[in-house]
């Protein structure tokens, strides 16, 4: 059954599997363990950023290919929901209606950029995605009128998730809207990480992986590795623009800061390879120890920084604000003795 | 030639501001091994890269069963039933033998007597069946490259310099394979160095020089004709006997 879960593809490793079966549980019960707003808000930034991750990992790790546009699909799906709901009222039909479109139009400006830039090299490839998604935060900000500019804009969600809605469950008494939301959250991102999952192991996520390792060798085999390319970044364009969906669900607001923005990419990149490129697993770990330390060390650091006050020179370095400088010197050295990420380390034993 | 599965005629390619094949003109024919020599540098592995698509030509013809397959791309090629076999052997490294084997099947699963009629030439294959491919030795990934081409039954094979650093065992094994190959009408185009090897399996010698075919015979011929060995290829039989 599990196996089946996950297509096979399991783990291989005890510390692996404990880790993540405790990330599992801790981001199933959040709701019940954290009745604060920021570990609520942790967690459901931990499950979109899963699904994100994830997506980006199908890419970069999979197929060998380097895009910039990652969080232009984020912030399509973003928009697209936000828009929707904040234009045509707060229902299902309005959130149904702007997923679908910021699908539509991710997957065909996914599959535009596929087509004409896959064909040359990485490097340029690169660069072209870097063009397009900075053009798309540019026209995000300007078309203020439409989307709010630089402020973004807040919005209105269905009546069953909102933070006042009560409702009566069988067996578990009365929830709230919230938690709903969560749920709905939680369940997407995890269904959504099955599926990626399902792909990397299908014999289409196995020709990935070899036009990652040679793509002249692939195409020597019959494979028409344009095909599979675009295709791969039509799924991870896909798959980013539902995590941007479930961002704005949870948040009730977008905007070019919470999306569109370019640290939010190089934040996607260091979390796959903190986690492990081309495993999938590495995006659950990943996503969850980048969110927990961007929430969470500068009160660890404020902390610390009180408790050295007397020492010369340690206050000043532990302050808050010095909580970026930390997180690059954990990168490094997290690159430095982990170069397969967190997960091939953990498989290696 | 009447019965040619293969013919190339006039072909040039340029790599680059490199002039490398300069014209080449010759036909294998059907059923057969047709074995390509020539000293390095001489243009052999151009030529099949560019029979593959790999290289496009920038002038001539290459024709493939009656088809004009000159500039077709490199998918194409290998879906009309050409496979190939690189110098650099060219297993995916990260995926397990058996990956390697299932992404060369192109027509479905592999059929399970063919591939325990290739694990009868090389048993290494079945043995790191579950293995990153990556972890074989340097003759057992020649062998899973020259096992991908086999897996299903196509009408022409390329290969590249299989004996190239590997051991005497295993080029026995390779020998049995192709000559079993050959006797199911399979056709085979072969770069080879080792003379001992071409000999031993080659029905038709072509020998490349500068870009250009510079000989044609039959391998017996050839085998017999010391002089030109020595002239052609800078060896003879008696001196690597």
């Amino acid at each position: 059954m599990i196996k089946t879960l996950l297509s096979g593809d399991l783990p291989r490793s005890r510390l692996l599997s404990g880790l993540l079966v405790l990330i599992l549980a801790t981001l199933a019960a959040a709701p019940l363990l954290f009745p604060g707003a920021q570990a609520i808000n942790t967690a459901a930034k931990i499950c979109v950023f899963v699904v994100l991750v994830a997506s980006y990992d199908l890419l970069l790790g999979y197929t060998g290919i380097v895009s910039f546009a990652h969080t232009m699909f984020y912030g399509l799906g973003g928009y697209g929901v936000g828009l929707a709901l904040y234009s045509w009222g707060p229902t299902w039909a309005s959130a149904l209606a702007g997923l679908t479109i910021a699908l539509f139009a991710g997957l065909a400006l996914a599959f535009l950029i596929g087509l004409f830039s896959l064909r040359v090299r990485a490097i340029f490839f690169a660069m072209v995605t870097l063009a397009v998604a900075s053009a798309f935060a540019i026209l995000a900000a300007q078309l203020s009128s439409f989307t709010g500019g630089e402020d973004g804009r807040s919005f209105r969600i269905p009546e069953l998730l909102r933070a006042d809605a009560l409702i009566e469950l069988p067996f578990v008494g009365p929830i709230t809207g919230r938690t709903i939301t969560y749920y709905v959250v939680f369940l997407s991102a995890l269904a959504s990480f099955l599926g990626a999952l399902r792909i990397v192991n299908s014999p289409f996520g196995r020709v990935l992986q070899a036009i990652r390792e040679n793509d002249f060798r692939a195409e020597a085999l019959g494979y028409r590795t344009i095909f599979y390319r675009t295709s791969a970044n039509c799924l991870a364009a896909g798959m980013a623009v539902f995590a941007g969906a479930l961002n704005s669900l949870w948040f009730r607001y977008t905007g070019p800061d919470t999306t569109l923005s370019f640290a939010i990419m190089l934040d996607i990149l260091l979390m796959v390879v903190i986690g492990g490129m081309g495993t999938m697993y590495g995006a659950v770990i990943g996503a969850t120890l980048f969110i927990v330390a961007q929430n969470y060390l500068q009160k660890l650091m404020g902390a610390a920084a009180k408790s050295t006050e007397a020492l010369p020179l340690l206050p000043h370095l532990l302050h808050p604000d010095r909580w970026l400088l930390w997180l690059g010197v954990l990168f490094v050295l997290s690159v430095y003795f982990f170069p397969t990420g967190i997960v091939g380390k953990l498989r290696q034993g | 030639m009447a019965d040619a599965l293969l013919t190339l005629e006039g072909v040039h390619t340029h790599i680059g501001q490199y002039h490398i094949l300069q014209g080449v003109d010759f036909a294998v024919p059907r059923g057969a091994m047709t074995v390509l020599l020539g000293r390095n540098g001489a243009g052999k592995s151009t030529t099949l890269r560019t029979i593959m698509g790999l290289w496009k030509p920038s002038r001539g013809k290459i024709t493939f069963e009656g088809r004009e397959i000159g500039g077709w791309a490199t998918p194409d090629i290998a879906r009309a039933g050409i496979g190939y076999v690189p110098e650099t052997m060219g297993v995916f490294a990260d995926l397990t033998v058996r990956e390697n084997m299932i992404l060369a099947a192109r027509a479905g699963a592999p059929d399970a007597a063919r591939l325990e009629w290739i694990f009868g030439f090389f048993p290494a294959l079945k043995r790191f069946w579950t293995h990153p491919a990556g972890v074989l030795s340097g003759g057992q990934k020649q062998m899973l490259s020259i096992a991908r081409a086999i897996i299903e039954p196509r009408p022409l094979i390329l290969i590249d310099e299989p004996t190239k650093g590997i051991a005497p065992a295993i080029i026995d094994n390779m020998i049995s394979a192709f000559d079993e190959l050959k006797r199911g009408a399979t056709t085979l185009l072969l770069v080879e160095q080792n003379f001992r090897f071409a000999e031993a399996l080659g029905d038709h010698a072509v020998v490349m020089d500068d870009g250009r075919i510079v000989h044609r015979e039959t391998m017996a011929a050839l085998a017999a004709d010391t002089a030109t060995q020595t002239r052609l290829l800078g060896l003879s039989l008696e001196a690597h006997g």
